[in-house]
């Protein structure tokens, strides 16, 4: 029997076992809209921009530990999810995109609504496709799902033509997929780990640096099993937060631009770092020629290019970081060499000097009376949510604090565009969190400039009924541009200020949603915990001390030690 | 320093898009670039030249390895390999040279293509340093055009 290529698309989604797409219709991808009114256990949630479905699938990926997917028409539409599909590039998140195009016969014809989405999105996806044949749609998809969520994760393309949805054709029947150009390497070499093992035990100051390839591998476990068993002290990455317990006494919190003095300071002085799914990127590196001068450096990445990318690696495993970090731990529990009570009595003096810089220069701010510091808003959020809530993000000051000052003990709980670093992310990724997590509470940490790039989304928070908190830091300036004004630009502040702004309490109530506002410090708390027991979309509009700074600061180019404390 | 890169690719529209962009994207540099058919037409083969120190070399291999359309990447400076450009150079030929480009050409084993009463063209092979020293002996005799291949180059069999 055939099926029109519309159905064949949907009915392979389901196969691959997709429940939620994000999308927004348009002229070519009519058949394929249709065609989901048939489909009552796949839910479509319909944004207000594009560029939503793409962050909202974003986050739905990285809270489920699944493949997020979106759904556009050509053209605009498609352009659209540039961004979103950048961002998932850069954090390594598996999505599929669907774009629409016009019908073959018009492709280069510069028709309406026509645009080379697959050359435009070339750079920025880790494969993508334009379906000339109906009988090639099927196989397609099914292999997008596979690159997409594979290997090192990231973001697929498919540019649908108009006629491949009405095409007729049968279903092929389902096979794994083959690839001959594409087999990710997910098993360490064993010789490797016996080498990083070998380099761990003689460590007399070594140092877990942790990054998001720990929580896509759904490592955790195992890197908290090598952590306590060897006694080593861990940072995190923006993107690794919650791959380790932030509250567990080997946590060193982040590390890098805004990381804490503890960590920049144990990097400096370690004499081995063991990398897990990171790759040294330059807001943790600083200045190169200063970055960890005397560690000898093991890398676990399961993809090669981030090896000795920016930092030469002395003992490099290629692996899928759950299979490296199983194989070391394995190693340590047969070695007779290795024994825990000593190995952790060598490295105790070491722990002692992190303890010691963690006391001198802890994660902290200046209270001022009558003022809201927004680190106490995070604090709040922290504790009033007792830690559990799933927490995203906009860019800027907001993810720092965010960052800083909620702890996160379990992953795929803190959702922020760590690589592109995407103004706009935060509120559709925590409606995206929130269709992936029903039962859990998702607070966007906002900025009051951040906030308004993907404002209108609160119609789709509406219409989902996602109750989804939005706590906007307000401080009348686009914060983070405005503190390199105050620190390296003599405070001129150039195009930061933005004090004409919406009113946010009766923006939220314009849309439907609630509205709610503190003013001073001990406003802040009923504030939340009014929010948290509303089941309907809230603007918590916390108005916050109008220049207050992220701290500590690496400034760019600096060597990490270099660090700005207040 | 100079490498010469040979990658095997699925010969699929877009493909060699995905290798330029890449180099232009990550910031690197082709020097010469030369594509066919290999004999199994699913595949072609992509020969370029390109420089840099080991560093930036490791990481041109890697991330054209990590294109999913890219079968297999050989640095063909790790073997002993064999390397050929072509070049078609117009020069002037007038009475007083003419007999003069001709013994040149005899020397660099090329061969006219096409003759006309003020010019010839010289066809030469040859790695890119012969066709260099080629231009250069006629370039004060004058020459009009040049059109060059990008290089070529296979890995010598094994000997034994």
């Amino acid at each position: 029997m055939k099926i029109t290529g519309a159905q064949a698309m949907i009915k392979c989604l389901e196969e691959q076992g997709v429940e939620v797409i994000f999308g927004f219709p348009g002229g070519v991808v009519i058949d394929i809209f249709d065609e989901l009114l048939r489909h009552e256990n796949l839910t479509h949630v319909l944004v207000r921009h594009e560029q939503a479905a793409v962050h909202a699938a974003d986050a739905y990926a990285r809270v489920k530990g699944t493949v997020g997917v979106a759904l556009v028409t050509s053209g605009p539409g498609a352009t659209n999810t540039v961004t979103g599909i950048a961002s998932a590039y850069l954090d390594s998140i598996p999505i599929v995109v669907f774009t629409g195009q016009v019908p073959t016969a018009l492709i280069g014809n510069d028709a309406f609504q026509e645009v080379d989405i697959v050359g435009i999105t070339r750079p920025c996806t880790k494969h993508n496709y334009l379906v000339k044949n109906p009988a090639d749609l099927v196989p397609t998809i099914r292999e997008a799902f596979y690159i997409a969520r594979s290997g090192r994760p990231g973001p697929v393309l498919i540019d649908l033509p108009k006629d491949i949805s009405v095409a007729k054709i049968k279903y092929p029947p389902l096979k794994p997929v083959q690839m001959r150009t594409y087999k990710p390497t997910y098993e360490p070499h064993p010789g490797q780990i016996e080498k990083a093992c070998k380099a761990i035990l003689k460590a007399q100051r070594p140092v877990i640096y942790a990054g998001g390839g720990v929580i896509s591998a759904d490592a955790n476990k195992e890197l908290t099993e090598l952590a306590t068993k060897l006694s080593i002290p861990v940072t995190m990455t923006l993107m690794g937060l919650g791959g380790f317990p932030g509250t567990h006494k080997l946590s060193m919190g982040m590390l890098g631009m805004h990381g804490t003095y503890c960590s920049n300071m144990a990097m400096r002085e370690s004499d081995v770092i063991v990398a897990v799914g990171a790759r040294f990127d330059d807001r943790i590196t600083g200045r190169l020629d200063a970055f960890a001068p005397h560690a000898k450096i093991i890398h676990i990445d399961i993809d090669p290019t981030s090896i000795s990318k920016n930092v030469p690696v002395d003992i490099p495993i290629v692996a899928d970081c759950k299979h490296a970090l199983t194989g070391m731990n394995t190693w340590f529990d047969r070695n007779s060499d290795f024994n825990k009570v000593s190995q952790g009595k060598k490295t105790e003096p070491w722990r002692k000097q992190i303890k010691e810089w963690e006391k001198k220069h802890p994660l902290t701010y200046k209270k001022e009376k009558g003022i809201i510091k927004p680190q106490f808003v995070v604090q709040k959020l922290y504790e009033l949510t007792k830690g559990e809530a799933i927490i995203t993000t906009e860019v800027g000051q907001n993810q720092m604090w965010a960052a800083q000052f909620y702890k996160f003990n379990n992953p795929r709980a803190f959702m922020t565009s760590g690589g592109l670093g995407v103004m706009g992310y935060g509120f559709p990724a925590a409606i995206g969190a929130q269709m992936a997590a029903p039962d859990r509470t998702v607070i966007d940490i906002a900025g009051d400039g951040s906030i308004q790039m993907n404002i209108q989304e609160l119609a789709t928070a509406r219409q989902q009924k996602c109750p989804v908190k939005i706590a906007i830091l307000n401080n009348g300036y686009l914060g983070m541009v405005r503190q390199w004004q105050e620190l390296f630009y003599e405070k001129r502040y150039s195009g930061t200020n933005i004090e004409v702004a919406p009113n946010f309490v009766a923006l939220a109530e314009a849309y439907g949603a609630v509205g709610l506002r503190a003013t001073k410090p001990s406003e802040v708390e009923p504030v939340i915990k009014k929010a948290l027991a509303t089941d309907n979309t809230v603007i918590m509009d916390f108005v916050i001390a109008r220049e207050e700074g992220v701290f500590p600061m690496v400034p760019a180019g600096k060597a990490t030690t270099e660090m700005l404390l207040a | 320093m100079k490498h010469t890169l040979s990658v095997l690719l699925q010969n699929k529209p877009g493909v060699l898009s995905r290798v330029t962009g890449l180099f232009s994207g990550r910031g690197f540099n082709i020097e010469s670039l030369s594509v066919n058919e290999t004999l199994d037409p699913g595949i072609s083969c992509l020969v370029l030249v390109t420089s840099g120190d080991s560093t930036i070399i490791e990481q041109i291999t890697k991330q054209l390895h990590k294109l999913i359309d890219v079968i297999k990447v050989s640095d063909m400076n790790e073997v002993d390999y064999v390397e050929r450009e072509m070049a078609i150079i117009r020069v002037k030929a007038e009475a007083n040279t003419r007999a003069e480009v001709l013994r040149i050409a005899d020397i660099f084993r090329g061969k006219v293509v096409d003759v006309s009463p003020k010019s010839y063209a010289l066809e030469v092979t040859g790695a890119a340093d012969k066709i260099q020293a080629v231009i250069d002996i006629l370039r004060p005799i004058g020459i009009q055009e040049i059109v060059r291949t990008g290089t070529i180059a296979i890995a010598r069999a094994k000997k034994k």
